[in-house]
C-alpha cells in the first residue's frame, strides 16, 4: 500500500457510560477502498463520525493527514482537509430543496454573501446527470423524495467538494438494484481517480465486489485487518462475531453451506 | 451505469453535457400562456401549496365585511392610520419570524419593546440626550439583550422558551425599574422620535418609491431568468415576468394611490415594509438566510454541513430583539410617551399570531418575511374595523383568536396533501 492519506491511532470515544470506541487504529490510502465491518453497535458509525468531526474523539488519540498530525474537532475541520461523509442517518434538511441541500455549507456565491442559484442549479444538474440520477425537479424539498433518492442526494452532496477521502456509511441499504450498482460503480470510479474510500456495509457481496481491504471492529475495538482478495468469507465472519463458532457458521452447517454460496458470490 | 462521465470532471465543467439534457418525463411543465399559468396555479392549489392565497382572501373578506358595516373602513384616512398602527407590532413580528424559522420561540419581545421604550424616554427626556442618540441607544440595548438570549440558548443549551420566558419577566422588571416613580414619560411631540410616525411623504415621493420598487423587481427577475436560460435551466419567459410584475404592482401602486389621497405614504409603514423586504432578500438570496432555514429544518444536518449553528442562533435572537426594540420605539413615537405598560399588553401575542396567520410555521424551517406584512395587515384591519364599530377589546381578542385558529387549520389541512413540506424522515 502507498502511504496513507488518513491515519488514526489509539482513538477512543465515550458517550456517557458507554465506551463506543477504545484504542482503535485505522488508515486509508489514496486509491484504496477500505471496508469497515462489524456487527450492529460495533462502533462503525461512531468511528465515521469521529473522522468527520461530527463527534470529536476523546483526548489521547492521534490523527494524521498526509503524515502530519491534525485535530478534527468540527465538521468544517474535516471538510477543510478534504474528507466527505455520507452519514447513515442522512444529514439532509427536509425543508430545503435538492439544490440547497447539495450545496449546504458550500454555497456558490456572487457578491459577498449572495447565493448564485444559477451556478448551483446547473452544477447540481450536471452532477446528478453524471450519476444517472433522474429526479423530476431539483426545486422540490427533499422531504418529498423517496428513501433511495434521498440517499443519492446525500452521496452526490459529498462529491461536490472534490474530497480526497470519501466515507459512506451503509450507502446502499435503502437502494434499489440499479441504484446499488450505480453506487458501487461510483465507488470504483472514486478509487480510480485516486480518492480514498471508506465503505461501511453489512452486505458482504458489495464489500467483496469493491473493497481492497476490510477492517473489522468488534465491541468498539480493532478485530482484524484483512486484504479482501486473500481472505475467505468465514475468516471475516469469525472476526466480526469473535468466534469460529458463530451463528453464521452454525447456520451454514445446518443448511449445507448454501447460505454462504448465495451470499458470497 | 449507462453513463461513464467521471464525476469530478462533470461537476467541474459543463462542456461534455448533452446539448439538451433530457427532462424527467414525470415533470409537468408550465406552458407560457395565461391558460398555462392558470393550470399551474390549479395544480399548486390541488397539491396543497396555498402560499399566501388564504391570507389574501381573508384580507379581502375582512375588508368587504367591515366596509359593509361602516363605510369609513376603506376610507384613505382609516387605511392610512391602519398602516401606521401596524408598524410597531409589525416590526416585532418580523423579528419573531426569524426565531420561528429556527423552530424556536421568543417570548420576550414585548418586554424588550417596553424596555427599549423606557430607555428611549429616560435618555431623551430625563437625561437630555439628543433624540437620535436615544434611539440608537434603545436599539443597541435591544441588540445586546438578543445576543444574551441567543448565547444562553445556543451555548448553554437552555431551551429558548425558558430563556425568553425569563427575559419576559426580567426585562419587564428592568423596564419598571427605569421608569421609577413615573407612570408615563412624555416625549417631545416634534423631535426625531415623533417624526418616525408623524412623517408622510409627498405624493410624488410615494409614486417614485413605488415605481422604483416595481422596476427594480422586474429588472432583477429579468436578469436572473436570462442567466437561467443561458445556463439551460428551466426559466420563466418574458411574458410571465411581465405578468408577475403587473401582479406585484397592483397592490403597490394601489396602496400608494390610496395613501396619497390622505397624507401620503407614512414613514413608519415604509420602515416596516422596508425591513420586511430586506429580511426577505436576506432569507432567500443570501448564504446567511440559507443557513437560517437549514438550522430550522435540521440543526444536526446543518452542523454536519459545517454551519456554525451557535452563531446563527445567537445572531437570529439578536435580530429579533433588535426589531422588538425598534417596535418599542415606534410605540413611543405614536403615543408621544413611554409608560409602564408599553409593550406589556397584547403586543407579544399579537406579534406571534401575526406571524402564524401570515403563514410562518411554529415548527421551524418554513415561512417567510412577508408573513409579517400579511399577518400584520389582517390583525390591524380587524382592530381598526372593530374600533370603527365601537366594539371593545373583548370582541377583538375573540375574533383574533378565531382568525388565528382558522389560519392554522387551513395550513394543517393543506399540508395533509403536501408531503413535500412535511417535516421529519422519509
Ligand atoms: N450519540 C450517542 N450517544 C450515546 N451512545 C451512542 C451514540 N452514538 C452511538 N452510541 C453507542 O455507541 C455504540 C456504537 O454505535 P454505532 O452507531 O457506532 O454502531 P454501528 O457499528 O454503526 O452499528 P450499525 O451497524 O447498527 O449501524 C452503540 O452502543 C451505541 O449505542
Ligand atoms: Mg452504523
Amino acid at each position: 500500500m502507498s502511504t496513507p492519506v488518513l491515519e488514526l491511532s489509539g482513538i477512543s470515544k465515550t458517550f456517557g457510560a458507554v465506551r463506543a470506541l477504545s484504542d482503535v487504529d485505522f488508515q486509508v490510502a489514496e486509491g484504496e477502498v477500505v471496508a469497515l465491518l462489524g456487527d450492529n453497535g460495533a462502533g462503525k458509525s461512531t468511528l465515521v463520525k469521529v473522522i468527520s468531526g461530527a463527534h470529536p474523539a476523546d483526548a489521547g488519540g492521534v490523527i494524521r493527514w498526509d503524515g502530519r498530525q491534525v485535530g478534527i474537532n468540527s465538521p468544517s475541520d474535516a471538510q477543510r482537509l478534504g474528507i466527505a461523509t455520507i452519514y447513515q442517518d442522512l444529514a439532509l434538511c427536509d425543508n430545503l430543496d435538492i439544490v440547497a441541500n447539495l450545496f449546504l455549507g458550500n454555497e456558490k456565491l456572487h457578491f459577498p454573501g449572495t447565493l448564485d442559484e444559477v451556478e448551483m442549479e446547473s452544477r447540481a444538474m450536471e452532477l446528478l446527470d453524471s450519476l444517472s440520477v433522474r429526479i423530476p425537479s431539483l426545486r422540490v424539498p427533499v422531504a418529498s423524495l423517496s428513501g433511495g433518492q434521498r440517499q443519492i442526494i446525500a452521496i452526490a452532496r459529498s462529491l461536490l467538494g472534490q474530497p480526497r477521502v470519501v466515507m459512506l456509511d451503509e450507502p446502499t441499504a435503502a437502494l434499489g438494484v440499479a441504484q446499488t450498482a450505480q453506487v458501487l460503480d461510483l465507488i470504483e470510479r472514486l478509487r480510480d481517480q485516486g480518492h480514498g474510500v471508506v465503505l461501511i456495509s453489512h452486505n458482504m457481496a458489495d464489500v467483496r465486489a469493491v473493497a481492497d481491504r476490510a477492517v473489522v471492529l468488534r465491541l468498539g475495538r480493532n478485530a482484524g485487518d484483512f486484504p479482501i482478495a486473500e481472505t475467505s468469507y468465514e475468516e471475516i465472519v469469525a472476526a466480526i462475531t469473535g468466534a469460529a463458532d458463530n451463528p453464521v457458521s452454525r447456520r451454514s452447517e445446518r443448511t449445507g453451506s448454501s447460505a454462504l454460496a448465495t451470499e458470497d458470490k | 451505469m449507462t453513463q461513464q462521465t467521471p464525476v469530478s470532471k462533470a461537476s467541474g465543467e459543463g462542456g461534455a453535457a448533452p446539448a439538451e439534457p433530457m427532462r424527467d418525463p414525470r415533470l409537468l411543465t408550465t406552458v407560457a400562456s395565461p391558460k398555462g399559468w392558470l393550470d399551474a396555479l390549479r395544480r399548486r392549489l390541488r397539491g396543497g401549496e396555498l402560499g399566501p392565497i388564504p391570507v389574501i382572501v381573508g384580507l379581502l373578506l375582512i375588508a368587504v365585511v367591515f366596509q359593509s358595516m361602516n363605510d369609513r373602513f376603506l376610507s384613505p384616512q382609516n387605511l392610512s392610520n391602519l398602516t401606521v398602527q401596524i408598524a410597531a407590532i409589525g416590526l416585532m413580528t418580523t423579528g419573531v419570524i426569524m426565531v420561528l424559522l429556527l423552530g424556536e420561540i421568543d417570548l420576550s419581545i414585548g418586554s424588550v419593546a417596553g424596555l427599549s421604550a423606557a430607555v428611549l424616554a429616560v435618555l431623551a427626556v430625563k437625561q437630555g440626550f439628543p433624540e437620535w442618540g436615544a434611539i440608537a441607544a434603545a436599539i443597541g440595548v435591544g441588540l445586546l439583550i438578543g445576543l444574551v438570549h441567543g448565547t444562553v440558548f445556543a451555548k448553554l443549551g437552555v431551551p429558548a422558551f425558558v430563556v425568553t420566558l425569563a427575559g419576559l419577566l426580567g426585562w419587564q422588571g428592568v423596564h419598571l425599574y427605569l421608569m421609577g416613580s413615573d407612570g408615563t414619560i412624555n416625549t417631545s411631540p416634534n423631535g426625531a422620535i415623533a417624526m418616525l410616525t408623524q412623517t408622510y411623504f409627498v405624493p410624488f415621493m410615494g409614486w417614485a418609491i413605488a415605481a422604483i420598487t416595481v422596476i427594480l423587481y422586474t429588472i432583477s427577475v429579468f436578469v436572473v431568468e436570462r442567466s437561467r436560460r443561458r445556463a439551460r435551466l428551466p426559466y420563466k419567459p418574458p411574458s410571465e415576468i411581465v405578468f408577475r410584475a403587473a401582479l406585484l404592482s397592483l397592490p403597490i401602486l394601489g396602496g400608494v394611490w390610496v395613501l396619497n389621497q390622505y397624507k401620503g405614504v407614512p414613514l413608519a409603514f415604509l420602515i416596516f415594509v422596508g425591513f420586511v423586504v430586506v429580511l426577505d432578500l436576506v432569507l432567500r438570496k443570501t448564504r446567511y438566510g440559507r443557513m437560517v432555514y437549514a438550522v430550522g429544518g435540521n440543526a444536526e444536518a446543518a452542523r454536519r454541513a459545517g454551519i456554525n449553528v451557535d452563531l446563527i442562533r445567537i445572531s437570529v435572537f439578536g435580530i429579533a430583539s433588535t426589531l422588538a426594540a425598534l417596535g418599542g420605539i415606534m410605540l413611543v413615537s405614536r403615543n408621544f410617551a413611554a409608560s409602564v405598560s408599553t409593550g406589556g399588553g397584547a403586543e407579544l401575542m399579537m406579534a406571534i399570531a401575526a406571524a402564524v396567520i401570515g403563514g410562518t410555521s411554529l415548527f421551524g424551517g418554513r415561512g417567510n418575511a412577508y408573513s409579517a406584512l400579511l399577518g400584520g395587515l389582517v390583525l390591524g384591519a380587524i382592530t381598526s374595523g372593530l374600533l370603527l364599530l365601537q366594539m371593545d377589546t373583548s370582541v377583538r381578542f375573540m375574533i383574533t383568536a378565531a382568525v388565528l385558529l382558522i389560519a392554522v387549520i387551513i395550513d394543517a389541512i393543506s399540508r395533509r396533501g403536501r408531503k413535500s413540506h412535511a417535516r421529519g424522515g422519509a
